[in-house]
C-alpha cells in the first residue's frame, strides 16, 4: 500500500507538487497529465530520487526519504530512456549489477538472469554488448534489469515514448503479464486504458482520480 | 569499439583467470621494451599471434584488432625510417604491434566483470586509504558502457547541425553534446541509485 500525506514539493520558487493525499492499492495505476504538471516528480517520491518538502509518503509502512535503501529494494524504477539506465556493457553484467548489490549468492545471481532473458526472449544476447540491441530489446532489459530484484512495486516513467509501434506493442505486453502492482506515467494513453485507475496531474495537483475510460475522456477534454 | 570485445569460447586463455591475464599483459608490455633487437619482438609478435588460432580465433578478428591502428604504425615506422634506419623502425612497430594485440587478445578472451572483479580484487588493500574498488569499478565499466552512446548521440547532433548548415561550427557541435552528456548523466545517477547502488 502507497499513501501519500499532505505531500508537497518545492523547486526553489516553483512548486512542483502541492498538498497531494492519496493511498493507492490498486495492482495497475495510470499517470498522466501535460509536461511539467508534477507527474514525474510525484513518482520520483516513491523511491526516494526525490523528496517531499512538506507531508510525507509511505510505501508499505517506510518512508523513503527515511528509509531509502529499505524502500528502492521493493520500488524498481524504469526510465524512459533505457539508455541511461543500462550501466554495463554487456547485457548479462547490466543485469547482474543490481543483484550485487543486494549481495546475494553468484549462483542465484546467475539463476535470475537466466530466468529474466528466457522470460523476454533474450536468451541469446546475454553476452551481448547492451549497445548494439534494439531500443526494444534495450527496454526490455531495462525492465528486465528492474525485475530480477524482485520488487513488490514496479514504477515506469513513460516506457514506450522512445519506441516504434512493434517495441511498444512488446513493453506492453510485458508490463501486462507482471505480477507485481505497475505505476505507469505516460502520455501513451492506449498502455494505461486498460489500468484499474488512472490520475491526471495538473499544475502539480490532482485533478482527476478515476477509472481509465472517465479520466481519459476528461484529459482529452483539459487537452483539446 | 571498445565494449563488447569479448567472444564467447573455451580456450585455456579463455578459462585464465582474468587477473593472471592482466598481468601477463603488463609484462609483455614491459618485456618488449626491454628487448633490443627487432627479430626477437618479431618472434614474440608471432607467439601472440599463434595465440589468436589456439583461442580459435581467425584472421578476421585478427585483422580487426591491427586494423584502427595500422596508420599509427605507418607514421611510426616512417619517422623511425627518417630518423634512424628501418631496423629501428621494425623495432618500434613490432613492440607496439605486439602489445596492442595481445591487450586487444585478453579483451577477446576475458569478459569485462571478470575482468573488474580482478581489478577490485586488486584495489582491496587500498581502502583503508580511502579507494572504494566497488566505485572504481563501475565508473570503468560505464566509461566502456557510454563511449557509444556519446559516440550515438555526437552523431545526431552533427546530423542535426549539418541539417542546419552548421557543420562547419565547433560550437554548435560542442555546447549541445556537454549538455546532453551532463542531462545524461543526471539520469544516469538517477538510474544507479534507483537500483539500490550506494
Amino acid at each position: 500500500m502507497i499513501r501519500f500525506e499532505n505531500v508537497s514539493v518545492q523547486f526553489d520558487a516553483r512548486r512542483a507538487l502541492e498538498g497531494i493525499d492519496i493511498t493507492l492499492g490498486e495492482k495497475r495505476i495510470g499517470i498522466i497529465g501535460a509536461n511539467g504538471s508534477g507527474k514525474s516528480t510525484f513518482v520520483r517520491l516513491l523511491n526516494g530520487l526525490q523528496t517531499a518538502t512538506g507531508g510525507r509518503v509511505l510505501v508499505d509502512d517506510l518512508d523513503p526519504a527515511k528509509d531509502g535503501r529499505k524502500v528502492r529494494r521493493h520500488v524498481g524504477f524504469v526510465f524512459q530512456n533505457p539508455d541511461n539506465q543500462i550501466v554495463y556493457p554487456v547485457v548479462e553484467e547490466d543485469l547482474a549489477f543490481g543483484l550485487k548489490a543486494l549481495k546475494l549468492p553468484k549462483d542465484e545471481i546467475n539463476r535470475r538472469i537466466d530466468e529474466i532473458l528466457a522470460r523476454y526472449d533474450l536468451s541469446a544476447f546475454k553476452t551481448h554488448p547492451s549497445h548494439l540491441l534494439s531500443g526494444g530489446q534495450k527496454q526490455l532489459l531495462a525492465i528486465s534489469g528492474v525485475l530480477v530484484m524482485e520488487p513488490r512495486y514496479i514504477v515506469l516513467d513513460e516506457p514506450t515514448t522512445l519506441l516504434d509501434l512493434r517495441n511498444r506493442n512488446r513493453v506492453e505486453r510485458a508490463i501486462a503479464d507482471l505480477d507485481q502492482t505497475v505505476i505507469t506515467v505516460s502520455h501513451d494513453l492506449d498502455l494505461i486504458a486498460g489500468y484499474d485507475r488512472v490520475l491526471v496531474f495538473e499544475n502539480g495537483k490532482i485533478v482527476v482520480d478515476d477509472i481509465p475510460a472517465k479520466a481519459i475522456a476528461i484529459y482529452r477534454e483539459m487537452m483539446a | 569499439m571498445i565494449a563488447g570485445l569479448y567472444i564467447k569460447g573455451n580456450s585455456a586463455l579463455h578459462r585464465a583467470q582474468a587477473g593472471a591475464k592482466i598481468l601477463a599483459m603488463v609484462a609483455l608490455g614491459t618485456g618488449v621494451f626491454l628487448i633490443p633487437d627487432w627479430p626477437v619482438v618479431g618472434l614474440v609478435l608471432i607467439s601472440v599471434i599463434a595465440l589468436y588460432r589456439v583461442c580459435g580465433f581467425g584472421w578476421p578478428v585478427l585483422a580487426a584488432q591491427i586494423k584502427p591502428v595500422a596508420w599509427l604504425l605507418a607514421i611510426f615506422f616512417a619517422v623511425q625510417l627518417w630518423l634512424n634506419d628501418w631496423q629501428a623502425g621494425l623495432l618500434v612497430i613490432t613492440r607496439i604491434a605486439a602489445i596492442v594485440m595481445f591487450a586487444s587478445l585478453v579483451t577477446l578472451t576475458t569478459k569485462t566483470s571478470d575482468m573488474l572483479a580482478s581489478l577490485e580484487r586488486a584495489m582491496r588493500p587500498l581502502k583503508p586509504v580511502g579507494v572504494n574498488p566497488e566505485k572504481v569499478s563501475l565508473a570503468i565499466s560505464m566509461v566502456l558502457r557510454f563511449i557509444p552512446v556519446i559516440a550515438t548521440v555526437a552523431s545526431e547532433i552533427r546530423d542535426a547541425q549539418r541539417a542546419r548548415g552548421l557543420d562547419r561550427s565547433i560550437l554548435a557541435m560542442i555546447v549541445p553534446l556537454i549538455i546532453r552528456t551532463l542531462k545524461m548523466a543526471d539520469d544516469v545517477a538517477d538510474a544507479i541509485e534507483a537500483r539500490s547502488f550506494d
